[in-house]
């Protein structure tokens, strides 16, 4: 008998899922293609040093890149600390409210869900609104940076939070045994292992934040010279791009080029955030990522 | 409920349960019987809900007590009461007296952390945390105030050497634990808990996650802790129960509450069981 039946419906099944799989590859692959091609003639040293010249036409993108690494800075100085916080504090902490933990973090967390799912625009107009007005700090890379921070948390949080969670329940309770504090079980067990959780919050938060364009127009502004202080006003590379190629006939070509170093940029910065956590952070402690392999 | 089980309730002193303690003919004869933990009463329930249930018995210093009986009866809970890891569980309420020295652990306030220096326990499933061999001992160290690293790494070493490890890893002390096989990493644990020199060791099936092989050694291993050390193994393994242990209790589950039938030695609980649901227990006929 013939057991090797044909069965059209799992070969269509097969060959779509392939089919939509390539395609993905393909759109990825002529966007990073397109990009590179037509940007990469026009990158040199110069571009990277140089002040823009004429509404960009000409000349390079040294203050852009300066006020890109200040506004994400910001950014990342005050959500990393703040998010690692909420997210050990809706992980590990509300065990204390009994009965009303699950209303509450879930409460939390889907507020936490819907900020992120808010369009940037908001961002934009609320950080214009609070702190570009309310608290005075005008249009200026500080605005900028802080606008950016409340946007990149809710996911950030989300992920560290659901890292924690994802921690073994026997290593807490391990700890716990030994008579160790929380503090100590969460700085030295939790956190090392939930670090490609936090990693992958990092770098999620810092893809965005690098890309944003709409929440920062209303709040680290237009400038594009370079900035004197964290109050000045400065022109991220995701505002430039959006300008040369919309507002400056004739700024495509330093507009791919800066899109160029943008992504290259995005990449550098990875690698660096990843290196460092390991060597500064995470020295002591080795971890196994496949634990499964250990626990049958 | 099961006819066996009616008929036993009704017939036998269920209500009132006395538990005496006799001569012990042979066997290991680990001391003389001083209460370690005296526990009075002890009742627990989750959500109001009693999932064990009036529960008196001695654990007996320096002598390994076994506490078998069939699963979801309350045996786990009753040993994470002892060492109050049950406080974790906000829904959790604990009731009646469970006294270590003259303080009473249910009614005093007391140092949780210190108390589980004291009170150590092993898990079912060996749980060295994802940090190197000697980071998982030297943690619990430094977090109860042991400053001097020299002192750390002498403590290290006989805890080790204690449960048959150092010679196995004193190489490769700085590899992660994860990478030693399940019979090593359960004595990792033992180790762990026993650097901190704890007064008593709870151990919660210690060896249902581990080969027969390892099993034997860990067995072994804490037969010889006995005598040092107060020990409270649950064991599903009535054979190793019977092995290994000077006292035995047997709970059971009764209209879904865990209770203690039977306690005694446990050369007179697997010989001569003095309920009705016991000797059902122990030749298989029940559980």
């Amino acid at each position: 008998m013939n057991t090797t039946r044909f069965d059209f419906a799992d070969y269509l099944f097969r060959y779509s899922i392939y089919c939509v799989s390539l395609l993905m590859i393909l759109v990825i692959a002529w966007l990073l293609g397109d990009v590179f091609i037509k940007g990469f003639s026009h990158l040199s040293w110069d571009f990277l040093v140089e002040e823009p010249r004429s509404s960009g036409r000409a000349g390079g993108i040294a203050p852009i890149l300066t006020s890109t690494m200040l506004i994400l800075a910001v950014a990342l100085i005050t959500a990393v600390p703040i998010g690692l916080s909420v997210a050990i504090w809706l992980a590990e902490l509300t065990s204390s409210f009994g009965k009303y933990q699950q209303p509450l973090t879930g409460f939390v967390g889907s507020t936490l869900d819907v900020l992120a799912g808010i369009p940037s625009i908001v961002y934009g107009l609320f950080g214009n609104a609070f702190f570009s007005v309310y608290l005075g700090l005008g249009f200026s890379i500080l605005s900028g940076g802080l606008t950016l921070a409340c946007m990149i948390l809710p996911v950030f949080i989300r992920t560290c939070e659901s890292g924690l969670r994802a921690v073994d329940r026997h290593w807490r309770d391990g700890a716990l045994a030994l008579g160790m504090s929380r503090v100590t079980t969460i700085f030295h067990i939790l956190l090392p292992t939930t670090k490609p959780a936090i990693l992958a919050g990092l770098i999620l938060s810092m893809g965005r934040a690098t890309a944003e364009t709409a929440a920062l127009i209303f709040t680290s502004g237009y400038v594009d010279r370079s900035p004197d202080s964290l109050l000045d006003s400065g022109r991220a590379l995701a505002v430039h791009i959006y300008d040369l190629s919309m507002n400056v006939t004739g700024g495509d070509a330093n507009a791919y080029a800066s899109a160029l170093v943008l992504i290259l940029m995005i990449l550098i910065i990875n690698v660096v955030v990843q290196a460092m956590l390991d060597r500064w952070f995470f020295a002591n402690t080795r971890i196994i990522r496949s634990t499964t392999s250990t626990h049958q | 409920m099961t006819e066996l089980e009616t008929q036993s309730l009704t017939k036998s002193t269920y209500s009132q349960p006395t538990f005496t303690l006799g001569e012990l003919e042979q066997g290991t004869q680990c001391c003389e019987p001083t209460p370690h933990l005296a526990i009075e009463n002890l009742s627990v329930s989750y959500h109001s809900v009693p999932v064990l249930s009036d529960v008196s018995l001695n654990i007996y210093k320096g002598c390994i007590t076994a506490l078998i009986g069939p699963s979801g009866c309350g045996k786990t809970t009753f040993l994470s009461t002892l060492n109050k890891l049950i406080d974790n569980n906000y829904n959790a309420t604990v009731t009646g007296s469970m006294k270590l020295d003259e303080s009473d652990l249910v009614k005093d306030t007391i140092d949780t952390l210190q108390l589980r220096r004291r009170i150590g326990m092993i898990f079912q499933r060996p749980n060295p945390f994802p940090l190197s061999i000697r980071r998982n001992l030297d943690l619990p160290l430094k977090e109860h105030g042991i400053r001097n690293a020299k002192t750390r790494a002498e403590k290290i070493e006989k805890a080790l050497s204690d449960v048959g490890l150092w010679n196995e890893v004193k190489d490769r002390l700085d590899s992660s634990a994860l990478q030693l096989s399940g019979g090593q990493q359960q004595r990792l644990c033992i180790a762990r808990a026993i650097v901190l020199e704890p007064e008593v060791l709870l151990m919660d099936e210690p060896c249902s996650a581990l080969d027969p092989v390892a099993s034997a050694v860990v067995e072994d291993l804490i037969q010889r802790l006995a005598g040092s050390y107060t020990v409270v193994i649950v064991t599903h393994n009535l054979a190793q129960a019977r092995r290994v242990a000077n006292y035995a209790a047997f709970f059971w589950m009764t209209e879904r509450v865990g209770k203690l039938i039977e306690f005694g030695h446990s050369q007179h609980l697997f010989e001569q069981p003095k309920h009705a649901l016991t000797a059902a227990y122990i030749t298989g006929k029940q559980g």
